[in-house]
Order: C-alpha cells, then sequence, then structure tokens
C-alpha cells in the first residue's frame, strides 16, 4: 500500500463553494449531535433519571429530550422534564438534525441520479422536505 | 460537480473495497434508516390517531428495535471517526486501525442492546 500523505491547501485553493460548506456543517453538526444528547443525558441524570428511569427511557429522552418521550415513564417532578429550556434544546437537536439528514439524503442521491435536471428536482424536493419537517417537528415538540 | 459517470453499473458491483468500504455502505444504510424513521416518527406524532398508533406498533416490535438501533449506533460511532479524520487530515494514515477500534467500540455495545431487546421481547 503507498504511503498516504495528508496535504493541506490554503483556503483559497481549496475552494468555498456550497458543497464545501455543507460538507463542512455536517460534520460540524454531528460534533454538535453528539454534545445535545450527552447534554440532555446529563440534564436526565441531574433530574433524578437513576431512580425513576431504566436506560432505555434515558436514550429515548437522550436522542430527542421533549416530553413526549418520558410520558410513559412515572416521574417524581414531571414538570422539569417539559421546560421552555427543554424544549429549545430538543428544538436545536431537531433543526441540526434535520439539516444534516436532508442534506444526507442528497449525497445519497447524487450518486444515483446524474442528470442535471433530475439533481434539480432533488435539491427543490429536499428544500421542501427540510422546510416542512422542521416546522412540524417544532410544532410536535412544542405540544407534546 | 461532475455529471458523467464512466463506470459502469457491473464494474461498480464488483468493486471490492474491504472494510472501509463496508463502513460506508453500513454508514448510508443507517443514515437512510434513521431519515426514514425519524420523518415517519415526527408524522405519526403528529398525525395521531389510527395511523399513529399502527405506527407505534412498529417501532415498538423488537425486530423494528434491533434494526434502528444497529443504524443510530453504527452512524454515530462511525459518523465519529469521519469526524475526526475529516477535521484533522493528519489522522487519515490510522483510518484502517481507527475502523478496527470502532468495531471494538460497536459490537460489545450492540451484543449488550440486542441481547436486552430479545430478552424483553421474550417477556
Amino acid at each position: 500500500m503507498a504511503a498516504l500523505k495528508p496535504r493541506t491547501l490554503p483556503l483559497t485553493k481549496r475552494g468555498l463553494n456550497f458543497e464545501m460548506l455543507m460538507w463542512l456543517f455536517t460534520r460540524l453538526s454531528a460534533l454538535a449531535m453528539y454534545a445535545l444528547i450527552l447534554f440532555a443525558i446529563i440534564g436526565a441524570l441531574v433530574m433524578g433519571a437513576r431512580y425513576q428511569m431504566n436506560l432505555a427511557d434515558v436514550l429515548r429522552w437522550g436522542f430527542m429530550p421533549n416530553p413526549g418521550h418520558v410520558q410513559s415513564v412515572p416521574l417524581e417532578n414531571p414538570d422539569a422534564w417539559g421546560t421552555l429550556f427543554w424544549k429549545l434544546t430538543a428544538g436545536a437537536l431537531l433543526l441540526l438534525a434535520v439539516a444534516h439528514g436532508v442534506h444526507g439524503l442528497v449525497v445519497i442521491a447524487d450518486d444515483y441520479i446524474v442528470t442535471p435536471r433530475g439533481r434539480l428536482v432533488v435539491r427543490w424536493l429536499s428544500i421542501a422536505m427540510m422546510i416542512s419537517m422542521s416546522l412540524i417537528g417544532l410544532y410536535v415538540i412544542w405540544t407534546s | 460537480m461532475s455529471l458523467k459517470r464512466n463506470v459502469s453499473l457491473a464494474t461498480g458491483l464488483r468493486y471490492r473495497g474491504q472494510g472501509p468500504m463496508l463502513t460506508f455502505i453500513l454508514h448510508r444504510i443507517g443514515g437512510l434508516g434513521m431519515a426514514v424513521f425519524v420523518t415517519v416518527h415526527i408524522l405519526a406524532s403528529f398525525l395521531g390517531g389510527d395511523i399513529g398508533k399502527f405506527l407505534n406498533d412498529v417501532y415498538q416490535n423488537w425486530l423494528f428495535q434491533i434494526f434502528i438501533f444497529f443504524c443510530a449506533l453504527f452512524h454515530a460511532i462511525n459518523g465519529l471517526r469521519i469526524t475526526l479524520v475529516d477535521l484533522f487530515p493528519k489522522l487519515l494514515v490510522h483510518q484502517r486501525e481507527a475502523i478496527w477500534v470502532e468495531w471494538a467500540v460497536f459490537i460489545p455495545i450492540f451484543a449488550i442492546a440486542a441481547f436486552v431487546i430479545v430478552s424483553t421481547a421474550g417477556g
């Protein structure tokens, strides 16, 4: 195997376009989502999850900290799990996840749909999906 | 962005990328699985009623839970490797070792979770 020698180009030679920014966004949003999930799990532990929940409940809450996800759990203080603070955390996680996921679908589609017209259709569909799923998701989080 | 693909589908299928390609394919399957699951899950919570109830029954099936946990866990662990290697390109030389570490982390966690899911489903 030939030795791989990583090289670092200056920013001007790399090309700073939308695709490159989305490439960076995918990585950074992944890091942000790890942080938010860890944050939600720590929050659950602070709110007493150790004595009130099993691991599956904690993980369900971690992946999306909205009160609907702990409805089935007998909690000592249910109000603490549905505060504006957690709704904002869940909203941030949702917006990151939708943008990351829809962009991922576009990347996959681009591998199989190769005509310029097809790719344009995919882009318009992805924008429509991103906006509608963000709005529906925020509605579900705020009303659950 | 090139729109021409000068490789036929047959050549593409014959490509053997070994370990790294396996993670690439599983990353895709995991991402697609989660995208479909999250979309349907949000819509089910939004719509409610009989459709929501039916979809809830699908999620609670142990086979579906094993599948979606595979998707989420693999995508998360592999995504962490991709993020680290891409943001710190010097680490690229350790790519294959990183994939072995990934499996060493993934297999025990997934095995324990799958065991718990199956034993819970069995009552």
